[in-house]
């Protein structure tokens, strides 16, 4: 199973495996090693207790005691075995969902203009060199800061798929909230002076319409009523 | 051949030179010539689209006479080059496309001034403004990207060809679609700055302008959506958006575009936001002209910049004229786009249209954003930074998401105040039946704290069904009373509410469309992909699926060399198809390209990229990518496409029905 091979590795290899829902991934991973790692062995250690315990002439609450102790530190080992498998496992994970993660968050520098993880050229002069070297750094264990900013230094910041949020390339991101608020505000503010504007009427008894101008209303009115 | 093409180039300028500076002369003098001399105007108008056509056409015979004497068909076509590619040639570089631009113009404008008897002088003032974008391109054509420029030299044996990627059917139709769409922009924007001008009384234009904005946003949204299932059938990264410059350049127009024809409604009914129309369609327009400049300019770099050189200033001149004219217009008489009604109630269709113009532009700003940023950038602070996807998706899927929730709330709202009973009788139960529908997705396993992409992914499917609910919901009350009253069955009911109104039941079934779509968005937060070196009989599984290798092929034709692999696909140790994912080698332009072979259900696409092979081990490499409901996007673009042309069918004479029952019938799918 690739996952437990190491990512570098796999990037020499040109080899990816990415699929979203990691976490199924996992325990899909965690039960099958529970049915081959556990069960079979289990079965074979009780069988051989029993045979090596039988052998011996002892009496029978003996050889229960001596069978139940055996069979609970063969027990105990294959649980560390199994915990270690499982947490190296869940490391590599850990590790491929990483991967996964800061792919996504770079662009192959060949011109492409796609992403890293992204870039389907085969025998693209960057993009195998770049997840060889990001696997490297996921397996040695460098922070996702760490990592990120060793590309920045090596292919400069257009290698970031996104502006960071610092400094100047902070305004990237404030900006179109900022319409948005602003937008909002703008809105309120007309929808208020719009409701608030006054009914003009004239003066005295309101006069009678007739001809075109009745027409008018009857158009607005026959428009406002409309479904 | 290039002579010709040349005069032809040369007299449609003149042509059209002729057109803008009689038409001018006409409308300002009222002189006793003035008319004769506008009816000259008009019909040098109409004459410059037969020249241009020629031009169109000497090009295109030269392509397909493997003419490598004219520059143009040397880079872009070959002798092996099949018939349709050859066709396509006239769009697939800088200069054809230009003359594809001025030829669909002068289409559109051949249109217009045919049909002027409608209303002579808002047509007059109309054809001279398009007659001056005429100008601009056909100076383009003349002096900056001539097609008809010759080969230095010995005379060539064959061309370079055509660029493998742009080899593909969908080529020789998305191009022209989205031309149709950014040059159609063209009329609404010449009618709208005619009616400003002349202070043209009353709404008429609009009502003259709206077939006009609505063919001219359905060929947008169809290039825009053809040029996404072409990314996602050529390039073979798996999908269809990237928020590349060129992209979100077709992007722009679009969600203005959309905003208009939404606002428009307020103009039509309420005599509001006039100024805010009047802007719109400049800025359309205006993003339209942006969206050629990006495209050619090479300000940005893209993926799908296929014809870039140095003509960028042209169009920042031309955006500047365009911008100094519609202010100065506007500044003039911008007493005449008074509003004449006031917003009573903040629960109206009114203010929901105010809102989903205040989105849409909120998102046009933000893709404009993102696209210039990085030039901003290196302006500021001396470097240049990369404004991808994670940015895009980040800032523009809250926006969506409110989006989605006014397409299901502001239909259903009333013209100047709904009451809250309204809003409980059509709101309530596609209310529960959307949040019905969450939580039995979160039962089955959806779980939106794990990831903020699963929450969005939720929201969008929970505000797609609240949206399909209401919709259906309109549908089906509407079609019982005409039922009622009619004796027909509900389906019968409902095609004849939606002919009473098309506009309102056609704008509907595109409402129905886009959140089809959007469900096909949601799902690409489920996508999986495994890339394998693959011999053999070897055998890769994703998702429910096993491909088991059969075996690799090579094919040679005049055009390219290609190899192929013969994967068998399993789903339940079944077998249910076979897939030929294919890799090009392009002769002529010595380039490769891929052809992803896919499986496509309504569930999920199976879509296999054969990459090549690896350059070490000599094993072929095998990309597969799971992409669930993809096929709802395409889907949903067909829905979209029957909406609008059910708008554009003119309205049925409403039923009618005896004094009684006229007396019980509630005013359903009234007369637009």
């Amino acid at each position: 199973m690739k996952i437990g091979k190491s990512l570098s590795s796999r990037a020499k290899r040109g080899i990816w495996v990415s699929v979203a829902p990691a976490s199924c991934r996992l325990s899909r991973g965690h039960l099958a090693l529970g049915s081959a790692g556990a069960d079979a062995p289990t079965t074979a250690a009780e069988t051989a207790a029993l045979q090596v315990f039988g052998a011996g002439g002892r009496d029978s609450s003996s050889l229960a005691l001596l069978g139940m102790t055996g069979l609970l530190l063969k027990r105990g080992a294959q649980l560390v075995v199994l915990t270690l498998t499982v947490f190296t496992l869940l490391g590599a994970g850990d590790q491929s969902a990483r991967f996964n993660d800061l792919g996504h968050k770079m662009m192959c520098v060949c011109g492409c203009n796609q992403i890293l993880l992204e870039c389907n050229h085969v025998g693209c002069a960057y993009s195998e060199r770049m997840r060889a070297e990001l696997a490297t750094a996921v397996d040695r264990g460098d922070n996702d800061d760490l990592t990120l900013q060793g590309f920045v230094q090596k292919y400069g910041t257009t290698v970031m798929a996104a502006p960071t949020k610092t400094g100047f390339n902070r305004v990237a991101w404030v900006t179109p909230y900022l319409v948005l608020v602003l937008g909002l505000v703008m809105v309120t503010v007309i929808v208020r002076a719009w409701r608030s504007r006054p009914l003009v009427l004239p003066d005295g008894s309101v006069a009678a319409v007739h001809g075109a101008e009745l027409e008018h209303f009857r158009n607005q009115a026959r428009k406002d009523t409309e479904v | 051949m290039s002579q010709i093409g040349s005069f032809a180039l040369l007299l449609s300028l003149a042509l059209c030179a002729y057109s803008f500076l009689a038409g001018i002369l006409a409308l300002v003098n009222n002189g006793p010539g003035s008319e004769r001399l506008g009816e000259t105007a008009r019909r040098a108008g109409v004459a410059s689209f037969a020249v241009v056509f020629l031009a169109a056409v000497v090009l295109v015979v030269a392509a397909f006479q493997n003419d490598f004497s004219i520059a143009y068909i040397f880079h872009h076509s070959n002798r092996d080059l099949p018939a349709p590619y050859k066709f396509a040639t006239l769009w697939s570089g800088q200069e054809g496309s230009l003359l594809f631009w001025a030829l669909l113009l002068s289409a559109y404008g051949l249109v217009l001034r045919l049909r002027y008897k409608t209303d002579v002088r808002l047509f007059a003032y109309a054809s001279v403004i398009i007659a001056a974008v005429q100008v601009f391109f056909l100076l383009l054509l003349n002096f900056a990207a001539n097609p008809f420029g010759v080969m230095q030299g010995t005379l060539p044996a064959d061309g370079t060809g055509l660029n493998p990627l742009l080899q593909y059917p969908e080529m020789v139709i998305h191009p022209p679609m989205l031309y149709l769409g950014y040059v159609g922009f063209t009329v609404p924007f010449a009618f709208a700055l005619a009616a400003l001008i002349m202070r043209y009384p009353g709404e008429k234009w609009i009502q003259i302008t709206r077939r006009w904005t609505m063919v001219t946003w359905g060929f947008l949204t169809c290039g825009v959506f053809l040029g996404a299932h072409w990314a996602y059938s050529v390039l073979g990264w798996g999908g269809y958006w990237g928020w590349d410059p060129v992209e979100n350049a077709s992007l722009m127009p679009w969600l203005t575009g959309t905003a208009f024809l939404h606002s428009v409604m307020m103009q039509e009914k309420r005599g509001m936001l006039k100024t805010w129309n009047m802007w719109l369609i400049f800025s359309t327009f205006m993003l339209s002209i942006f969206g050629t400049f990006l495209t050619r300019s090479g300000v940005v770099s893209s993926v799908h910049a296929f014809a870039q050189s140095s003509i960028g200033d042209w169009f920042v001149a031309f955006l500047a004229i365009i911008f100094a004219t519609c202010l100065f217009f506007y500044v003039k008489n911008r007493s005449h786009l008074r509003s004449e009604h006031k917003l009573e109630s903040l629960v109206s269709r009114e203010s929901s249209f105010l809102f989903n113009n205040l989105l849409l532009l909120v998102a046009c700003f933000t893709v404009l954003w993102g696209t210039l940023f990085p030039v901003l950038s290196e302006w500021v602070q001396g470097t240049k930074v990369t404004v991808g996807p994670p940015f895009f998706n980040r800032v523009n899927i809250p926006v969506a998401l409110l989006l989605l929730l006014l397409t299901a709330v502001g239909p259903l709202l009333a013209w100047r105040r709904t009451s809250v009973e309204s809003l409980k009788r059509n709101f309530l139960w596609p209310a529960i039946g959307a949040l019905a529908l969450g939580v039995l997705l979160v039962a089955l396993g959806m779980k939106p704290w794990q990831d903020v992409s699963y929450f969005y992914s939720l929201m969008t499917i929970m505000l797609s069904a609240l949206v399909a609910f209401t919709v259906i919901s309109e549908f089906v009350r509407g079609g019982r009373v005409i039922g009622r009253h009619t004796s027909q069955n509900l389906f019968a009911s409902m095609v004849q509410l939606a002919h009473r109104n098309t506009r309102r039941y056609g704008g509907y079934i595109v409402h129905f469309g886009v959140i089809v779509i959007m469900i096909g968005f949601a799902g690409s937060v489920f996508n999986q992909d495994k890339e394998q070196e693959m011999g053999f009989g070897d055998k890769m599984t994703i998702g429910a699926y096993t491909l088991v290798c059969q075996s690799y092929t090579q094919d040679d034709n005049p055009n390219y060399g290609s190899e192929w692999a013969v994967m068998n696909v399993f789903k339940g140790g079944k077998q249910i198809a076979t897939l030929n994912p294919e890799r090009r080698f392009y002769k002529a332009s010595q380039q490769t390209s891929t052809m992803v072979a896919n499986r496509s259900t309504p569930q999920e696409d199976l879509y296999v990229v054969y990459e090549g092979q690896n350059p070490d081990t000599g094993r072929p490499i095998i990309k597969v990518h799971l992409n669930p409901l993809v096929m709802w996007i395409w889907l949903g673009v067909w829905i979209m496409i029957v909406g609008t042309v059910v708008a554009l069918i003119p309205n049925a004479v409403p039923v009618r029905v005896s004094a009684p029952a006229r007396m019980r019938a509630e005013p359903v799918g009234a007369v637009d």
